[in-house]
């Protein structure tokens, strides 16, 4: 599935909706994403995805755990900035792939 | 002498002990095991005792029984590694110094991490499956319940054997029919996960499991406590899940020496940063690691152990011999699913590649159903228990190549999108 965005360029989305190349990803990217999902971005936000994005690159698997951990949220913290299903929100707007198992 | 030490006589570490035994010069090196329990249990029949369909002494053996006469074995615990003086110190104050170290040391439920899981109603109302105390006594409260709410949760994502919930739950929706009880039983699965399946070919194929055998998913529920009170699971965006029955898979931990010799990954869930191709400790030349011990990005599972043990023994010798470590581990694993009423299905991947539907092509199996409910698949679960004793944990060769093979598989129209992480 393609999708034109806001961007003036076309980014090229997973069928679930995330991007499928993580470095087509641009804060303008994220903003467009989380408006679909309702969320309106701050600094905290920022931090947040930046930090996934960096964990992603470095080949490390994430968990709503590791953000707890991370010193930059507290898990709760995690849940009122992503409501729902914070890690697989947090993750789309991060422009990194689904997190899932293995089936 | 030169010195080879394993921490840990699980799948993993009786492995790699037959095979090393078998290619390292004896004249050279020594090489010990330690582990802490002298028994063997199969972990896979964990999943088939609460149904009554393995008996408890079915799934255990003595540990020695699978090690060459040979061998030294140290039945001790392992309180912590001293990577900066090649030391590994035990709770008995002994110490052990090695030249390589293979750590094997696996990964535990521990209820302990979640606030009221393992209070006052642990082991009366509140049960794992994933310890052999758990799930024999999951066997006696199953045989009499009356039924009612059965809430299966799985506390983490990072759990051992992935499939294994599921299957729990397909197993209880054929228990409690078979039982002439099923309509007095709601079945209940609750995962952090974004759904029971997750992958798209998977989710595709088999998500229709579910609504077939009326198992209600509730999906993006991460656990933080038990409100024991209200026998309510809670998550920690408040949402609550009321149960009669509570079957948890609790937070899976690596070993505790992980921690106290601060060689575990940010996760704090005590597994060991490995390279995930060549299974070199991150951080350590003359350390390695195998099974669930490790931090690679694929399924923690006994079929694992064994592709991994093949990459590890190549490497061992190559860091012995001072060459590159040329063999790479591509993270194939390949896990029967078994789905009840004498069947199962069947999932083979890798980093790379997710589940896909086609043929297994094993060759004295024949073909099996991947992605697919079949009896065979079943068969072929129940045949694993017997291999796992007679061949695999002895080192033997098996009839399936370490790794993975796209022959039988069916081609999809949609290229790989994710990878796993869990
Ligand atoms: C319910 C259930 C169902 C499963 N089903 C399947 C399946 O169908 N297919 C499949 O492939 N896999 C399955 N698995 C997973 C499989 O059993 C494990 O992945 C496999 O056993 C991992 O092997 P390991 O050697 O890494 O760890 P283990 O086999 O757990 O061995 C670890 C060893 O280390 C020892 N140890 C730990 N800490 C210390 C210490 N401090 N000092 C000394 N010794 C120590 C322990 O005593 C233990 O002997 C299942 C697991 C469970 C729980």
């Amino acid at each position: 599935m393609t999708e034109t965005m806001n961007t003036n360029s076309i980014i090229e989305m997973s069928s679930e909706g995330y991007l499928k190349d993580p470095m087509q990803w641009t804060p303008e990217v994220a903003h467009t994403i989380a408006k679909e999902e309702g969320i309106e971005l701050t600094d905290l936000h920022f931090k947040v995805l930046l930090y996934l994005r960096e964990q992603f690159l470095n080949d490390v698997r994430l968990s709503i755990r590791r953000i707890g951990k991370s010193g930059i949220v507290t898990i709760k913290e995690f849940y009122s900035l992503f409501p729902g299903g914070p890690l697989k929100k947090s993750s789309r707007i991060a422009g990194i792939p689904k997190p899932a198992s293995c089936v | 002498m030169k010195k080879l030490l394993i921490i840990g006589a699980g799948t993993a570490g009786t492995m790699m002990l037959n095979k090393l035994h078998r290619t390292l010069p004896a004249k050279e090196w020594e090489i010990t095991i330690v582990d802490k329990d002298l028994l063997h249990y199969y972990q896979p029949g964990f999943l088939f005792i609460p149904f009554g369909i393995y008996k408890p002494e079915q799934v255990v053996k003595s540990k020695e029984e699978f090690f060459p006469k040979e061998a030294t074995a140290i039945w001790d615990e392992v309180s912590q590694v001293i990577p900066e003086k090649n030391e590994v110190r035990l709770a008995s104050g002994k110490v052990l110094a090695y030249d390589v170290l293979i750590i094997a040391s696996g990964t535990t439920p521990r209820p302990a991490e979640t606030p009221g899981l393992n209070g006052n109603l642990w082991y009366k109302d509140i049960f794992d499956f994933y310890s052999y105390e758990g799930s024999t006594l999951l066997a006696k409260k199953l045989e009499d319940w009356q039924g009612g709410r059965l809430v299966i949760n799985l506390a983490e994502t990072l759990i051992k054997c992935p499939v294994a919930p599921l299957e729990f739950a397909f197993l209880a929706d054929a228990y409690f029919t078979n039982k002439g009880m099923r309509d007095k039983v709601e079945i209940l699965y609750v995962t952090p996960l974004s759904g029971a399946f997750t992958k798209p070919v998977a989710t595709e194929v088999l998500s229709g499991l579910l609504d077939k055998k009326k198992i209600q998913v509730i999906p993006d529920f991460y656990l933080e406590r038990v409100d024991e009170e209200r026998k309510e699971i809670v998550s920690y965006d408040e949402q609550r899940v009321p149960f009669d029955l509570l079957v948890s898979v609790p937070v899976n931990m690596g070993a505790d020496f992980v921690e106290e010799s601060n060689m575990g990954d940010d996760d704090d869930l005590n597994f060991i940063p490995t390279n995930k191709h060549t299974l070199q400790a991150k951080e350590f030349d003359n350390i390695f690691v195998i099974g669930d011990a490790t931090n690679v990005p694929t399924s923690k599972a006994g079929s694992v152990a064994h592709f991994m043990a093949e990459t590890l023994q190549e490497n061992v010798l190559n860091y012995i011999e001072e060459k590159p470590l040329e063999a790479s581990f591509d993270g194939h694993a390949n896990c029967f699913i078994e789905t009840g009423f004498g069947k199962a299905t069947l999932i083979d991947f890798n980093y790379d590649t997710e589940p896909l539907p086609g043929k297994y092509p094993l060759p004295v199996f024949g073909p099996m159903n991947l992605l697919k409910e079949s009896r065979l698949n079943h068969a072929g679960k129940l045949m694993f228990r017997w291999i796992y004793w007679h061949r695999l944990l002895t080192g033997k060769e098996l009839p399936v190549s370490s790794n993975m093979s796209n022959a039988g598989k069916e081609k999809q129209h949609r290229p790989h999108e994710d990878p796993v992480v869990v």
